[in-house]
């Protein structure tokens, strides 16, 4: 009775030991995470609140401080009035341009990827993997690499400085990734699908659009997210191809840190900068968990 | 009307020769089964009936129509796949009517189709559900709704039962019987269970390495194997294969055997032999022709030949118990009623029921 009695009480001591350990090693990793989002945070942080702020308030209390004010005119500006490099429209002009390039290069990218992604896992030819592990360089290839070709394509196409020229760039730089995404998440699909279609007396198109793509949001959802984050974020081909009233809102938010007179306006250009920031932001929140189960998927089984 | 016609079919992948010369028919509504171990050809064969591969060289003939070239879906045949093959975003219905609505038949035709073909497989509550939602047999049913509903010349089936459990299996074998039955359309099954092959088919093609060894009706395939393999390969427990020297017993040709006392035994041989029978032979006993003698029996079965044994191991299995049994060195196994059942470590004498053994020629390995 007393041994049992005793065994209890350790037992309930080790019991409080191990619940207290494990709460210590929770409260130590959470303690790191936390940490670790704030030093990601703290940048952002600091943007928005100085889009909010007055310029003279920063220009007296430093970039880095807390508010002692709140003013939404640097958005409306940032929007519609800051002049940059001699026109006074505000970066609406370049977020359009962005928009435009944007959705249709997304879209065209993800169809091409999830067509060839289709003929190369499920109508395989003599040679196939081997266009296929061509296409995959694309891959690896730096853009800066393929900037003087591209020169020399949109000159010859008449699409220099035009946000069509960047959509052909950015459709064609996209391909191998929206590829290489849709090919093998579609090598997972059974052939076997394909061989009772196409006894039933399904052909290529049918196949695609009534078996293929009903399975492919998964896929077709991490593409579209990767390819318009990647396309609304890129940087060096538009400011290299397009200029002035042309130009996506990535380079143009160059230009607006460049073409200050003589005073910083930096409420302005932090409310340029979210502005930019935004639709990639948006897509990502309402994507985001889509984006992370499809990048896994496949990765098990 | 429709038969299945296929002359000297070959088949390469690369330099590697799957098919070797396949010769087969199917009479109109005959079931035909392509059994063979993994790897024989079988699959490849019946996707070449099916128009999935490509055919080398031979020629594939559906009525009489040479089809080597026509598209899977021209050649008017439906198929049941191993996986089952349905769609996994469409519903049972949607599964069933989408070679309809690939070949454009009308709605209200459609709608009959279905209406027959659910209540022949009797699925009809599941109709307005999707393929993730259903048990295995449920999918094989569906499957065989959407093969049903075409109303097609030919039949394919692929291993169908293997991705089944052991009960079902059963169940499913009964099932697609009657429904041949009732159906009585021209069908060509692949398996690799000799089970299966033996209780569905009207006639087997036994493959092996891609040639077809035998192609004949189960009780012939079953009792007069056309070689070592097929003997092997149908039959479970396999046919016990004994090295045996040809001899005489009393003016009458016999077979020379090892018992377990170290005598030689002479069965005699109930066939007549052709006179240029080599003098080693294989001599090959099933199971089941393997009894315990006793002099009834013998004067019931005239043919029942003599021979001591070892009781090596016994395992029952309720319905009946199996023996291994040491003779002429070697092991083999006899199929006995439980309550004849020998002792382990007994010597038994048995009774060989020489009437229905098989003579194979250890060189070529053919029937004698």
């Amino acid at each position: 009775m007393a041994d049992a009695a005793l065994d209890q009480s350790l037992d309930h001591r080790a019991a409080t030991v191990a619940a207290r350990r494990h709460f210590l090693t929770r409260f130590v990793i959470y303690g790191l995470l936390v940490i670790f989002a704030a030093i990601y945070l703290i940048p952002l942080l600091v943007v928005v609140l100085n889009s909010f702020r007055d310029q003279q308030e920063i220009a007296r209390n430093g970039l880095i401080s807390l508010p002692r004010s709140f003013r939404l005119d640097a958005w409306g500006q940032a929007w519609s009035t800051y002049c940059i490099g001699g026109t006074c429209e505000g970066m609406q002009r370049n977020f359009y341009n962005s928009l435009k390039m944007t959705i249709p290069a997304t879209f065209i990218s993800t169809l091409v990827g999830a067509m060839n992604g289709y003929i190369l896992s499920k109508w395989r030819f003599r040679g196939s993997e081997a266009l296929f592990t061509c296409m995959l360089l694309g891959v690896f290839i730096p853009g800066q690499i393929s900037l003087m070709p591209w020169a020399f394509i949109l000159g010859n196409l008449g699409l220099s400085n035009s946000v069509y020229g960047l959509v052909l760039i950015h459709v064609i730089q996209g391909i191998s990734f929206t590829t290489l995404f849709c090919r093998n998440y579609y090598v997972s699909i059974p052939d076997d699908l394909i061989k009772a279609a196409r006894i039933d007396g399904a052909g290529f198109w049918r196949i695609f659009r009534k078996i293929i793509l009903p399975l492919s949001s998964p896929i077709l959802i991490v593409t579209v997210i990767w390819q318009f984050t990647g396309i609304w974020n890129e940087y060096l081909f538009g400011v290299v191809f397009t200029s002035g009233q042309q130009q996506p809102i990535t380079a143009a938010l160059v230009a607006l840190t460049a073409s200050g007179t003589n005073v910083r306006a930096y409420d302005v250009m932090s409310a340029a900068v979210l502005i930019g920031a935004l639709p990639p932001l948006l897509i990502y929140l309402f994507g985001g968990k889509y984006f992370v189960r499809g990048l896994t998927q496949g990765a098990i089984k | 009307m429709s038969t299945l016609t296929i002359r000297s079919l070959r088949k390469n992948f690369g330099a590697v020769e799957v098919l070797k010369g396949i010769d087969l028919e199917a009479q109109n509504g005959e079931f035909i089964a392509l059994v063979g171990p993994s790897g024989c050809g079988k699959s490849t064969l019946l996707a070449m009936i099916a128009g999935l591969e490509s055919v080398t060289s031979g020629e594939i003939c559906i009525d009489g129509r040479l089809v080597n070239s026509v598209a899977p879906k021209d050649r008017d045949i439906a198929m049941v796949f191993q996986s089952y093959a349905l769609y996994p975003t469409m519903t049972v219905r949607e599964n069933i009517t989408f070679g309809m609505e690939s070949r454009r038949v009308p709605k209200p035709q459609q709608d009959e189709a279905v209406k027959r073909v659910a209540a022949f497989l009797q699925i009809e509550p599941l109709l307005g559900r999707k393929p993730g939602q259903l048990s295995g047999g449920q999918r094989q049913r569906v499957a065989m709704g959407r093969a049903l509903v075409r109303d097609p010349k030919l039949f394919l089936f692929d291993e169908p039962l293997s991705n089944l459990d052991a009960k079902l299996r059963v169940d499913m074998r009964t099932e697609i019987k009657k429904l041949h039955h009732r159906v009585g359309k021209t069908t060509v099954y692949v398996t690799h269970d000799q089970v299966e092959a033996m209780t569905l088919a009207s006639r087997i093609a036994v493959m092996h390495q891609g040639e077809v060894q035998q192609f004949d009706e189960p009780a012939t395939i079953y009792n007069r194997p056309a070689n070592m393999f097929v003997a092997g390969f149908m039959g479970s427990p396999a046919m016990n294969f004994l090295p045996a020297e040809l001899s005489e017993e009393g003016g009458r040709p016999a077979v020379a055997l090892q018992a377990a006392d170290g005598k030689t035994a002479s069965l005699p041989i109930v066939q007549t032999l052709a006179s240029d029978t080599p003098r080693k032979l294989v001599l090959g006993i099933r199971p089941e022709h393997i009894y315990r003698f006793d002099p009834d029996l013998a004067r019931r079965k005239p043919g029942i030949a003599q021979i001591d044994a070892m009781v090596e191991l016994v395992e029952p299995t309720g319905a009946e118990t199996m023996a291994v049994l040491r003779l002429g060195g070697k092991e083999i196994t006899g199929r006995f009623d439980p309550d004849g059942t020998p002792l382990m470590g007994e010597t038994v004498t048995l009774g060989i029921d020489m009437a229905r053994a098989c003579l194979f020629d250890p060189t070529t390995q053919r029937l004698i």
